[in-house]
């Protein structure tokens, strides 16, 4: 029962956060509500009992990328000129609407091999299990080392005085 | 009755459909990256999800969900970069005026 109002609320908050993102004149308030929608996006987290991504959303997503993201907003001053839409308001519209009908179309007539097994608890060994255990994705966790650092790089490089 | 894999899986489509609307009508790009972003959240929603219902033990979902994090914080770090390069030289990010790759 509480596991259920816990859902509800936070869909609601998601929900509400990511159309305010896109109805907020703006720009600023629609980066702190994009921080709302990461925090009920840890909350949904923490009811799907996934404990170890709900404290690495909030660090990553709310602690660094909204930061980034506002520190840009305010670099570029773009707080004065708003959010402004483009002329494709109403295909847009269309094309989102059609995803979502299909989306749940599909979602509701698949029969899902539902497992009635007790979730992990806590997720974070098993999850350093399959990330570096014997037949994990420790290739890709070093790729992702090689992606980062090629990130930094080319972050550096873009922003350096010319 | 606790929420299942269907009601994730529409809040997920949910989510993911406003921020394609966001991403495809906004003009300023720093807002276009704002939707992107939650096109992302939204995505994890749905991989934690089938982790969750469908390998609770293995957790297959949600290491495929860290990667998607860290490839997002990637995304985010460089887009930005690019945008603040744009605007040092244009003094504009609206992709209404950016049109150096359109034929």
């Amino acid at each position: 029962m509480g596991l259920q109002i816990a859902f509800w609320v936070l869909a609601l908050i998601a929900v509400g956060s990511s159309a305010g993102v896109i109805l907020q004149k703006n720009l600023f308030r629609a980066a702190l509500l994009l921080v709302v929608c990461f925090l009920a996006s840890a909350g949904i987290f923490v009811t799907l009992s996934a404990d170890f991504l709900a404290a690495v959303q909030v660090i990553i997503n709310v602690g660094a990328v909204a930061i980034l993201i506002i520190m840009s907003i305010m670099l570029t001053r773009e707080v004065t000129r708003g959010s402004p839409s483009n002329r494709l308001g109403a295909p847009a519209f269309v094309i989102s609407a059609l995803i979502v009908f299909i989306l749940v179309f599909s979602i509701l007539t698949t029969a899902w091999p539902i497992s009635g097994a007790e979730p992990a608890q806590p997720t974070t060994s098993v999850l350093a299990q399959i990330l570096i255990g014997d037949p994990g994705f420790i290739l890709i966790i070093q790729m992702s080392a090689i992606l980062l650092l090629s990130t930094i790089i080319g972050a550096i490089v873009l922003m350096k005085e010319k | 009755m606790a929420p299942g894999l269907e009601e994730y899986l529409i809040l997920s489509a949910l989510l993911f459909s406003i921020g394609l609307f966001g991403a495809i009508t906004k003009r300023s790009a720093v807002v276009i990256l704002i939707c992107i972003e939650i096109m992302l959240v939204a995505v994890n929603i749905a991989l934690v999800a089938f982790s969750r219902f469908i390998t609770p033990v293995e957790l297959t979902g949600q290491a495929f969900a860290v990667f998607v994090i860290v490839v997002a914080a990637a995304e985010v770090a460089v887009g930005l970069a690019i945008i603040l390069t744009l605007y040092r030289q244009r003094h504009t990010i609206d992709t209404k005026k950016v049109d150096l790759l359109k034929w």
